[in-house]
Order: structure tokens, then C-alpha cells, then sequence
């Protein structure tokens, strides 16, 4: 790595190497049982300069590589966007603990005992269902280096539990499931079953969706599947900086319910997303995005920074090595004081959304979600009555989020820990339904 | 002559030394070009070098996998494979037999998009780029360019050894238009097998999608509701991949009894028009090949015959547990992953409508164009519309806001009343499945009219 960065100050004035090795062990269920065993090792090392001023970018799956990588980011230098940034000097970064030697210690065998007691447990109680998943233990190094003396180095480690339940009953599939993730080993996750376990007990009618304009209670699952998108490229500092950003304005402005803060936090010990430095060796912090639904901040890497006229946040971020981009790292939504009872109680006629399915294929970055409804329950005089299907929702954050009833007052981590949220109750939004139900065998 | 080549001994001894049931090696090499523009700012040009491979062993019916970018000890990877593979076993392994294939697959070029300068590349996305930005009430844009060229070496422990070498080219481009705190934006996407051409001359596209951007801002949304939906080539292929497609993917029903139940050759999906084809080995498509990743030579399927199931997609494995002949749809996105079943170029027959047959009779009802996605879950799926346009008495009216559309597959097909006669592949999209995405795929369908189509609004 020397050898590049050396290379590289030869033919620019900045250059920094980044690099990636990463070292993953997925156990996988299929059909119940135990089908594949997979070791994955893999390399990335990205190089960055800065040539008569303008960006020059490649990358390597190989160590012995450095002469072309460093020749193929000064060819494409000479077209690159112009530098608009220093690269930090430090190499202090925050006190970010992610790496537990005890996940490289778990053994296969516990791995496969992991995903068996889930499969079985889940299975006791409904014979029929058919599970897929995985349990992963996996290991990243990350080391970065640039040429004003900067340098990161850090470990992470990962587990990741993941299982996935189908339930047929002549055409009709229900899906249930539920993950878990941390840099800790897990030993236990029974509370994945218990949680597939409920799923299928409040699914285990169906009923005749609602359809117009309901209150609504997002569950955890269903805030990450509807808003996650919209809000994380609401706050891209990127995309506010092209001015496409419907909050780009409106810092300091009520855009939401007083009762919605949300926040960036990468600093929060041992959890899967978080990371004492960004991918371009800034210290982490915590980012205050909206307080009492007023819009504080958004999100910065150096270069979209440099081009703003503000500094990193530490937000910077390479997907597979790539460019950074300014990217969350774990999205918080603070919590409310409703419990789930109370909220479901509260509605005479409404819905609960679990899982969307497509809600981020349409216009985003104006806010839009839009999807079916994979799993959610109907609410009929503050109970839960059955499943709803060929039913689907639509709306803007925009509006959704500007008027909330409640949030809950317990939250749970989702979707590999991107995402950390209560429940979400709205007042209202637009369902629809499809009138011509699939009733008879069809075959 | 390249690094990969050097390495034939070894893999030749790994195979040689083999313990389990089975065992593969791939290996792969490509380059990749990038340009990504944002409004006037060439955020990202890069070039990138990626080599890597893996070993996939069978062994008593379950698979073992390692995949690495350190090319040295081949030998040891393959024994990890095959250890893993006992580990995990207790059954008995099945394959579908196929005959080895010692062959070189050459890539299609037509214009070789590798062999054309950075300059000009860039010189083509200005263009683009000045006519996106100069459209009234557009705000910013984004292009996006990449090339790559891929070579993989397959070989396997039946005596397999395939060389194969592809380019793919990809384009796209967004307008996004801005009005105070409205924000709506519009797309084009484009793909071909080895010709830059494909990418060239858009000038009048993409204008139309600058102009439709900033329309946007100004059209109304669809209501929510059940409509007469008339869907163009490019969504109509979109809606076989997802609502069809997906589930004739056999590794999704070989071992589930019930899902096999579901998908019995012979039930009835749609009515007598409908036909669905995968054919990986029509010419030049970006989802065209000769062999798939399992080395099985690529068969053309027909998934659906008048409206009835007749076939399915199938690996080596699936093949073998079902009874059924290999079809040579094992694809793998890159050497990080296993081949699983994916669709190739998935389409809808032609039929004998034109389109303004097919809206002739639809008093209020939808038209709609493009893509921004689709997703399915088997039983339900969801596409969804990037240019929409309310069907009023037989014709084409007013622009609507984009729309997400959702359908159930055991009722949807049936809902297929007419189609159209202007058969046409799109060439832009990309297919996920698991991890691996953006697999390069093409769909492709003439107009069709789909009744009772459940359409998300306000």
C-alpha cells in the first residue's frame, strides 16, 4: 500500500489509498435444512488523487497491481471533477468500538445449531411453513492512508442472522421473517422465532382489506420499508447541493410533526453501521438531522462539502471502494410514549403495515413511496382482525410525516442495522384494494 | 494472453485431485469504465481492474462455496469447497447430466465500446448533458455511463473448460425537474451486448425526457383505483419478468411440495393469446449466451403456451430433482457468488392489436410507459410506471404523475385481454435476486391491455 501512495505522490499532489479486505462465512438454510457452506474472501484497494487539481479515481482486486492502478487514475484525472477539498491530516479517530474477537471464534457447528433451533421452534408451531436463511460471521479490515500523513486503520466484526418463513395454502403465500445483526456473536436468537411466531398468529385470517383514506400504524419494519429511502436522500448533502432536495432550503424550517427527531449516528458501540472514521478518515459523530420536526443538517463528504461550503460531517462513503458519497450510517428516529396497544386501540377502521413490497420504485426524491402490502394487518375497533391482501398504499413523506398521532415508545433496530425506529402512527393515507380477489383453485 | 490463462495448470490439478461429488472452478477478469455526471459536475470517471474466482463443490446433496481475489492456492480453495460441501451434506447429491463442452466463446462486437477514447465518451455525455439542462424548469440532471469487458474461464470436474468473454454497455439518464418543493423526475435507460451505437444519437430521447421532467411538475396524480391499464412494450416486458417470470424460476419451487403443486406443467395462467418465452440464445441481447455459469449449453423456454404453464427455468440441480431437462439458466452475477436460476430475455409473443385497437373500447383507463422497477413476491407483484397518461374514450389524454401498479399472478395473467402486435426487447434493465443485482437481463412484449389492474394514487 506504501508502494501505491508512493507511486502515486509521484505523479500528483494529493493521493490517498483505500482498502478493503473482508472475510465472510455464511451458513445457509434452504427448505428447512441446512445446503450450503461458503467462505468468501475478498480485496478492494481504491486509489484517489489529485492531478493539476482535478479528481483521478481506480480501483484493484490485486495487491501487486500499484504501476497500472496508479497510471489508469492519472489517466482519467485529466477529465476529473475539480478538487474541492483538503484530506485530513489526523489520525485521531472516535472512540467507536465494532470489533469483538469472539465472532471470529464462533464455530460452524453453532452457527448451523443457530438456524435449526429457530427453523424448529418456528416449525412447531406451524408444521407447514417452509423457512429459508442464513447466519453469517464475517470480518472487515479497513486501512487508509493519504498523503498528507493521515491514516486510519480499524476491524469490524459482523454476525448476521437472517430467516425467512412461506406459508402456502393453495395460492395464497404469507411471508414472515425477521433479522438480527451486530458486531457481537449471537448465540440466540429465539426472539426471531417468537417474532415469526406472532407474525403468523395475526395472520392467520384474512381479511377484507379497507380501502380511501385510513390511519395507519407503520411497524418498524414498515417505517424502513416506506421512509428510509426518501429521508436518506432528502438529507444527501449531495443531492441538496444540486438543489434537487425537497428539504434543501428549509434547514431551521418545521417540515415535520414536532413529535419526529431523526438523526445520523455512527458512534454507537457495536453496532453493525457504525465506525470510528467515515471512508475518507473524518471522525465520526453523531448528526442531529431534524429536532421537534425542525430540518438542522445534512449530510457531507469532502468533496460535496468543498462544493457547499460547509465541512464533512463524516458521512463519506465508498460502495464496493467506489467514490465516497455522502451516505447515513445508522438512521435513529427518536421515540414516542404510545404503547402499541394504545395506538392499535385508538383505531376504528384502519391499517397496520408491516412490509411494502416495491415502495422505492417511484419518484423518491420527491418524497414518493408506493407499494403493496406484503404483510399488514386490518384494524377494526382497535383489534387486529385478520390480513389484508391485493391492497396497496401510496403517499408522500412530505404530508405523511408532517401530521403523526403517535410514535411508540419502543424501538428496534431493522434492516441490518440502517435503521433504528418506533412504530409510526399516521392519521391518514391512501389505501386501495383490488375488488376482484382470487377465490376459486385455478388449476 | 492474460494472468488468467497462466493459471490452467493448477486448475487443471485441482479438478484432477477432486474428493466430492462435483467441483467447478471460475475464474474471471474485467475492466470496467465509469462516467457519472450530476447537473454540470462530472462527479465520477474512473477505470477499474477487477480479478477473482471461486470453487463450488457438491458433495451428499449440499454445496460448498469459497470465493477469493488472491488467485495463489487454488488447490486449497477447492478442498475447502468440497470439505465444506461433506460438512453440510446427508443426502444424496443429483445433477442433470450434460455432455462436457471444451469450448472459446468470443464476445459480440459491433462497435467496441472499449476501444473508443475517454474523450469521446465524454464528449457524447456533454451533449446529452447540454440539452437535459437547457429544458425549461429542469434543476439539475443525471448520466450515467459504464463499459465493461469480462472474461471467465469455467471449468469442472466432468472435463468442462469454457472460455467466455463479454461487453456490456450501460446508459442512463434522469431529468429532474423542481418547482418550490416539488420535485419530479424522468428517465431513459439503455443497454446493449458490445455496441456503443446503442448509446449514440439519443439527442431527440433524451430531450423528450428533459421536457417530460418538467411537465411533471404540473400534472396530476392518478386517483387510486381499479383501471383498464394498456401497458407499452418496455412495462409489458417488465410485468412478464416480474409477474411470470420470477416464479418459473425453478429454485424457488424444487424442493417445496406445495409450491410444485402450484406450478404444475398444464395448469392454466392466462387465456389462449398468452405465450412467455426465455431465450438466452437469441442474437446479441445483453441477457444472450452460449453457456450458462454451470457450463450447460443456454435452450430457448417456453414458459407459458395459449395461456398454460409448459415449462421452467431450470440449473443443473433443480433439472435433476424435478425430472426435467436442463435448460442452461444458471447464472451467476460475478466470481463473489454461486450461479442460482435467473431469466435471460424473457418476452411476450406478439399477437395481431395495434394500439389503437387495443384502446379503442376503454372509456377511462390508463396508459402506461417505462420503468422505474418492479419487485414480486411470487403471489403478488408490483411494477411500476415512469410516464402514465389517462385513457379517455379510446384515446391517449393528460399526463398523470408516475404510478406504482400491483397485481396477483394467479388472477392478473387471466386479465390480459388483448395484445398487441409490435413486439419490441427493451434493453435497459437490470434483474436482483438475492444479492446479486444488476444481472444483465432484456425483457420484451408488445402493448398489451390488462383489466382490473390495481393502480396506487391518491
Amino acid at each position: 500500500m506504501e508502494r501505491i501512495l508512493s507511486l502515486a505522490k509521484k505523479k500528483a499532489e494529493e493521493a490517498e489509498v483505500f482498502s478493503v479486505s473482508a472475510e465472510e462465512t455464511p451458513v445457509i438454510f434452504e427448505t428447512n435444512r441446512l445446503k450450503q457452506l461458503q467462505t468468501r474472501e475478498s480485496q478492494i484497494i481504491a486509489l484517489r488523487i489529485v492531478r493539476k487539481g482535478r479528481i483521478g479515481f481506480s480501483l484493484t482486486t490485486q495487491r501487486d497491481e500499484a504501476a497500472a492502478l496508479v497510471s489508469r487514475a492519472a489517466e482519467v484525472a485529466e477529465f476529473g471533477a475539480e478538487s474541492r477539498f483538503e484530506l485530513p491530516a489526523t489520525n485521531s479517530s472516535a472512540n467507536v468500538p465494532v470489533y469483538d474477537p469472539q465472532v471470529e471464534s464462533m464455530r460452524l457447528e453453532q452457527m448451523v445449531e443457530l438456524g435449526e433451533a429457530v427453523i424448529q421452534q418456528v416449525r412447531q408451531h406451524t408444521p407447514d411453513l417452509v423457512c429459508d436463511g442464513s447466519i453469517t460471521r464475517g470480518l472487515l479490515s479497513i486501512h487508509l492512508w493519504n498523503s498528507r500523513g493521515g491514516e486510519a486503520t480499524y476491524r469490524k466484526s459482523l454476525c448476521q442472522v437472517v430467516l425467512n418463513g412461506t406459508l402456502i395454502r393453495d395460492t395464497d403465500m404469507l411471508f414472515v421473517g425477521d433479522s438480527d445483526s451486530s458486531c457481537h456473536p449471537i448465540y440466540d436468537a429465539t426472539w426471531i422465532a417468537h417474532s415469526m411466531i406472532e407474525q403468523l398468529d395475526l395472520a392467520r385470517n384474512i381479511a377484507t382489506a379497507p380501502a380511501g383514506e385510513l390511519p395507519v400504524i407503520f411497524t418498524p419494519r414498515g417505517v424502513a420499508s416506506a421512509f428510509y429511502a426518501p429521508l436518506a436522500v432528502a438529507f444527501n448533502g449531495r443531492i441538496v447541493w444540486q438543489g434537487v432536495s425537497p428539504l434543501g432550503k428549509r434547514r431551521g424550517e418545521l417540515v415535520f410533526d414536532q413529535k419526529f427527531h431523526l438523526q445520523d449516528d455512527a458512534t454507537l458501540p457495536f453496532c453493525p453501521r457504525s465506525r470510528p472514521c467515515d471512508d475518507e478518515g473524518v471522525p465520526s459523530r453523531r448528526i442531529v438531522l431534524v429536532d421537534q420536526g425542525r430540518v438542522q443538517d445534512f449530510l457531507y463528504d469532502l468533496q460535496t462539502a468543498g462544493l457547499a461550503g460547509t465541512r464533512s460531517t463524516g458521512s463519506g462513503s465508498r460502495v464496493n471502494g467506489g467514490l465516497p458519497m455522502p451516505s447515513p450510517s445508522a438512521l435513529v428516529i427518536g421515540e414516542g410514549n404510545a404503547s402499541w396497544e394504545e395506538m392499535v386501540k385508538d383505531i376504528k377502521l384502519g391499517l397496520i403495515v408491516d412490509q411494502l413490497m416495491g415502495a422505492e420504485q417511484t419518484n423518491v426524491l420527491g418524497g414518493e413511496f408506493g407499494g403493496n402490502v406484503l404483510l399488514g394487518y386490518k384494524v377494526e375497533n382497535g383489534e387486529v382482525v385478520g390480513r389484508v391482501k391485493d391492497t396497496m398504499v401510496s403517499g408522500n413523506i412530505y404530508q405523511i410525516l408532517r401530521e403523526i398521532v403517535a410514535l411508540g415508545k419502543e424501538r428496534r433496530w431493522i434492516a441490518g442495522g440502517m435503521l433504528h425506529t418506533p412504530a409510526i402512527y399516521c392519521p391518514r393515507l391512501t389505501v386501495g384494494r383490488s375488488q376482484s380477489h382470487y377465490s376459486g383453485t385455478g388449476k | 494472453m492474460s494472468r488468467l490463462d497462466d493459471l490452467r495448470d493448477e486448475i487443471t490439478e485441482a479438478l484432477r485431485r477432486n474428493q466430492a461429488d462435483y467441483l467447478e472452478i471460475r475464474l474471471e477478469e474485467s475492466q470496467t469504465s465509469r462516467l457519472q455526471y450530476r447537473g454540470k459536475e462530472l462527479e465520477n470517471i474512473s477505470k477499474t481492474a477487477s480479478m477473482g474466482g471461486n470453487a463450488r463443490a457438491m458433495a451428499k446433496g449440499a454445496w460448498g462455496f469459497v470465493s477469493f481475489n488472491q488467485m495463489d492456492h487454488l488447490r486449497e480453495k477447492a478442498d475447502l469447497a468440497a470439505r465444506q460441501a461433506s460438512l453440510a451434506g446427508k443426502e444424496t447429491s443429483q445433477l442433470a447430466p450434460v455432455s462436457p463442452v471444451v469450448d472459446v466463446v468470443p464476445p459480440v462486437i459491433k462497435k467496441d465500446p472499449t476501444a473508443i477514447p475517454l474523450q469521446e465518451k465524454k464528449q457524447l455525455l456533454d451533449e446529452y448533458n447540454d440539452i437535459l439542462l437547457s429544458q425549461p424548469r429542469i434543476q439539475t440532471s443525471i448520466l450515467f455511463y459504464s463499459d465493461s469487458y469480462k472474461r471467465t474461464i469455467f471449468a469442472s470436474s466432468e472435463g468442462s473448460f469454457i472460455e467466455r468473454s463479454k461487453i456490456d454497455v450501460m446508459l442512463r439518464a434522469a431529468a429532474i425537474a423542481r418547482e418550490g418543493s416539488e420535485v419530479q423526475q424522468a428517465s431513459l435507460s439503455i443497454g446493449s451486448n458490445g455496441d456503443f451505437r446503442a448509446v449514440e444519437n439519443l439527442h431527440q430521447q433524451i430531450k423528450e425526457i428533459g421536457q417530460r421532467a418538467g411537465e411533471l411538475l404540473s400534472a396530476p396524480p392518478a386517483k387510486s383505483g381499479e383501471y383498464t391499464v394498456v401497458l407499452d412494450p418496455v412495462l409489458a416486458g417488465v410485468f412478464a419478468h416480474e409477474a411470470f417470470g420470477h416464479l418459473s424460476e425453478s429454485d424457488f419451487v424444487y424442493e417445496d411440495q406445495r409450491m410444485r403443486e402450484i406450478m404444475t406443467l398444464g395448469r392454466r395462467f392466462g387465456s389462449k393469446h398468452l405465450n412467455i418465452v426465455d431465450d438466452p440464445t437469441l442474437p446479441g441481447l445483453r441477457g444472450s449466451y452460449k453457456y450458462d455459469d454451470e457450463g450447460v449449453p443456454a435452450a430457448s423456454t417456453c414458459l407459458i403456451r395459449e395461456g398454460v404453464l409448459v415449462g421452467r427455468l431450470h440449473s443443473r440441480e433443480t433439472a435433476a430433482k424435478m425430472g426435467e431437462k436442463t435448460t442452461g439458466h444458471a447464472r451467476a452475477l460475478d466470481y463473489h457468488f454461486p450461479p442460482i436460476v435467473r431469466m435471460s430475455n424473457t418476452f411476450i409473443e406478439p399477437s395481431s392489436f395495434s394500439l389503437e385497437e387495443l384502446l379503442a373500447d376503454i372509456q377511462e383507463g390508463v396508459y402506461a410507459k417505462n420503468w422505474y422497477g418492479g419487485t414480486t413476491s411470487m403471489e403478488m407483484f408490483t411494477f411500476s410506471a415512469a410516464e402514465v397518461y389517462r385513457i379517455r374514450e379510446g384515446k391517449i389524454a393528460e399526463l398523470l404523475r408516475p404510478v406504482v401498479l400491483t397485481g396477483n399472478l394467479f388472477v392478473t395473467l387471466e386479465n390480459i385481454d388483448a395484445i398487441g402486435n409490435d413486439l419490441d426487447m427493451n434493453q435497459g434493465g437490470g434483474c436482483g435476486k438475492g444479492m446479486q443485482v444488476p444481472l444483465p437481463v432484456s425483457n420484451g412484449s408488445p402493448h398489451i391491455r390488462l383489466r382490473h389492474c390495481l393502480v396506487g394514487g391518491r
